[in-house]
């Protein structure tokens, strides 16, 4: 049965508004709603095969295709950057399907798809925060059958999530989980916070913005309503605790933002710089000025910007 | 000095053009047509239809042109517009039992109503090279697969100059004399292996679940495990031939406790029939070529149900025989549940096999690890230097301690 038509000279073959077609969109509207009302409870929905590679963020390209409209601002971050290059791509995409306007300023957008980060600039009350998961399971590398951690989710059994992080401890003396640290969400569900490193995890507890999590390979969404609580699994003993450099931003000299290491020789040089780069540079914008901002900018690295 | 991946746009249109320069190869070697793809390189493209999950051989060789003979890719193509098609609607069952017979072979009885029809098969060539493809022919080598090896004299040194073998010149290009291939038309009915089990109830008999509901659609609905058997068909006849080969072979070598018979393979067309609401009868919409393999398997009873053969059951696209067959042998692996059996091997477990046979996920996913990940990255690093310093610091305190204690004795 083959019906695609081979466009004439003239005619350009159309997608639909945000590539997804409309009855898609609702079915994944109708996923969203469900997850929206039972918090941190995964929603199986019928994702579609992307034009993007799976892995490479298509449940946050079909959640943000579900609920994008003309008047929204986008948003695309990966590693917290708005030019790396898989969000380059996926701003491109959604610039192209859906003609969307798009920003790199946190408060402008209404729409964040992210990779791995939520921003430092705090979140404000209709702000959509739109996660890529690559795996919804937080309880998949405990147990590999999904028939089964499906049943331990349903009875709230959570007793292997706990003794794996005891055993952490038992062994290296603190918890090993740096990213994707698992969540107890509104009291009921455990739940993947996508590979966020934890120095994220208390943006998420009672956020003013929505939050939704697409897995698209596995095809499962997950949502934080909110103000909803979302606590980081811990013991009384061991409390969470999240990571902390040594040095402030080498360009802006933040020392409440997450850093990413750039390796700057071959003799063990190491500068740290804000993994948010919108964040950094509204904050060398209003004249904070790092260490080694210099040097960075004598490279190309960063623009000098005046004030 | 600063090599992290920042300021991608300008980069990511580059590899745009050198994808497209690497394509092209040398310009000075014409350049090949999806025609010539879709004629001539019928195997990959039914291959690509498979696991691109659409019938359509001129897209399939386009996607084969794009994605350089990158067969994953091109598979990945046509599932990304495949997904934005229309659905008009479900055609008809197809009846494979009425298949225009190409290829029909049977393991388990020397004759059978219709006979052994070889057809086209790489199956009894000598894998030898036949130099003579490497330039443009006039009419089809019979030797393609075969190689120059047998009736070809060779000449004195024993180095064979690769030439057109020298022919009847009645028949240009063939083996056989003309018309001896036409002597032996193939019979109108070639009845399916396994129905002439079972119209003597030895084969497990294929029924339609309770009330002979629609078939699941793995590519609209996610999947819940267990997964019923029209979803496992579904998803292995997408999956990825390697690995359902691999796992195939796992069951018949030892992780699997299966001792199949290949009861019938055929290769052939099957008319795909529509019935459109207005018109209330079914309208021919074509043919699709077809490989179905069925395999007969040790048999199974109980007190209620005298011991029957069990079942496996392949059917792909194309002319895609060992697909079919690595489908119908994990087909009946799969099955173990319904048997009672124990599934103890990865063949056997519909999670494992399911979730893994998906080749364009499970490459998206793989290959996802070259994305940026530096901020986990940078978790790790935080958490193993300090974890690292404070083990450092703990062994200072203790080698201290202890030169404290010893001390005194040193000074006596």
């Amino acid at each position: 049965m083959t019906i695609h038509q081979m466009p004439a000279d003239d005619t350009k073959p159309a997608y639909n508004y945000a590539y997804l077609d409309e009855q898609t969109k609702r079915m994944i509207r109708r996923a969203l709603l469900k997850a929206v009302a039972v918090p941190g409870y995964q929603v199986p929905f019928g994702s579609r095969e992307m034009p993007l590679a799976r892995g490479w963020g298509t449940g946050g390209i079909q959640i943000t295709a579900a609920i994008i409209g003309p008047a929204d601002t986008l948003k695309v971050i990966d590693q917290g950057a708005d030019d790396t290059t898989n969000a380059v791509s996926i701003r491109r995409f959604f610039e192209r399907t859906a003609d969307a306007r798009t920003c790199e300023a946190t408060d402008k957008a209404t729409i964040i798809q992210t990779r791995h980060r939520i921003p430092e600039a705090p979140l404000k009350p209709g702000q959509v925060m739109v996660y890529q998961v690559p795996t919804p399971e937080p309880l998949r590398r405990l147990e590999p059958r999904e028939a089964e951690t499906r049943k331990m989710h349903a009875w709230a059994e959570y007793g292997l999530m706990q003794v794996k992080l005891y055993e952490d401890i038992a062994r290296y003396g603190e918890i090993t989980k740096t990213y994707d640290y698992p969540v107890m969400v509104n009291g009921r569900y455990v739940m993947a916070p996508s590979p966020i490193p934890k120095f994220d995890n208390p943006k998420m507890h009672m956020s003013p913005a929505l939050q939704l999590f697409g897995a698209g390979r596995e095809k499962r969404i997950y949502a934080l309503p909110p103000y909803t609580s979302v606590r980081s699994l811990d013991f009384e003993d061991h409390p969470f605790r999240i990571q902390s450099w040594a040095q402030p931003c080498g360009l802006c000299g933040a020392d409440d933002s997450y850093l990413d290491e750039v390796v700057i020789d071959d003799q063990g040089g190491r500068m740290f710089v804000c993994s948010d780069s919108h964040y950094c540079e509204t904050r060398r914008a209003e004249g904070h000025r790092g260490t080694m901002l210099g040097d960075a900018a004598a490279s190309g690295l960063v623009e000098e910007t005046t004030p | 000095m600063y090599v992290a991946v920042k300021g991608g746009e300008a980069a990511i249109l580059a590899t745009h053009d050198l994808v497209a320069e690497a394509r092209r190869g040398d310009p000075a070697v014409p350049e090949i047509t999806v025609a010539q793809i879709r004629e001539q390189q019928a195997l990959a493209c039914a291959r690509v239809m498979n696991e691109g999950s659409l019938y359509d051989q001129d897209l399939a060789a386009l996607a084969l042109k794009q994605s350089q003979g990158d067969v994953i890719e091109a598979a990945f193509l046509m599932r990304a517009y495949r997904t934005t098609l229309p659905r008009f609607g479900s055609s008809e069952p197809l009846d494979t039992a009425a298949m225009a017979i190409r290829r029909r072979v049977s393991a388990t009885y020397k004759d059978l109503p219709g006979g052994q029809v070889l057809g086209p098969t790489y199956d009894y060539t000598h894998r030898l090279f036949d130099f003579a493809l490497m330039e443009p022919q006039q009419a089809p080598s019979p030797l393609g697969g075969e190689g120059w090896g047998e009736g070809m004299p060779s000449d004195a040194q024993g180095t064979v100059a690769p030439s057109l073998p020298s022919s009847d010149p009645a028949s240009p290009g063939h083996l056989l004399p003309r018309g001896e291939k036409e002597r032996a038309p193939l019979d109108a009915t070639m009845p399916r292996v396994p129905d002439i089990l079972g119209a003597e109830g030895l084969m497990e008999a294929e029924e339609p679940p309770e009330g002979d509901p629609r078939p699941f659609d793995l590519t609209r609905d996610p999947v819940s495990f267990p997964a019923d058997r029209d979803v496992r068909l579904q998803s292995m006849a997408r999956g990825d031939e390697g690995f359902l080969l691999g796992l195939g072979y796992s069951v018949q070598r030892g992780f699997g406790g299966t001792h199949p018979f290949v009861g019938e393979v055929r290769v052939g067309e099957v008319a795909v029939e529509f019935v459109p609401e207005e018109l209330g009868f079914a309208v021919d919409l074509g043919d699709v070529t077809l490989t179905e393999c069925q395999m007969v398997n040790q048999f199974q009873g109980s007190k209620e149900v005298p011991p029957q053969f069990t079942r496996g059951y392949g059917l792909v696209f194309g002319h895609s025989e060992r697909k079919a067959m690595s489908m119908s042998l994990v087909d009946r692996a799969l099955k173990a549940r319904d048997f009672g059996e124990a599934t103890n091997y990865p063949a056997q477990q519909d999670e494992f096999v399911l979730y893994h046979a998906d080749n364009v996920e499970a490459a998206g996913f793989v290959e996802h690890l070259k994305l940026p990940h530096y901020v986990d990255f940078q978790g790790e690093l935080e958490l193993i230097r300090r974890i690292r310093r404070e083990r450092d610091e703990r062994l200072a305190q203790e080698q201290n301690a202890k030169e404290q204690d010893n001390m005194p004795e040193a000074a006596e």
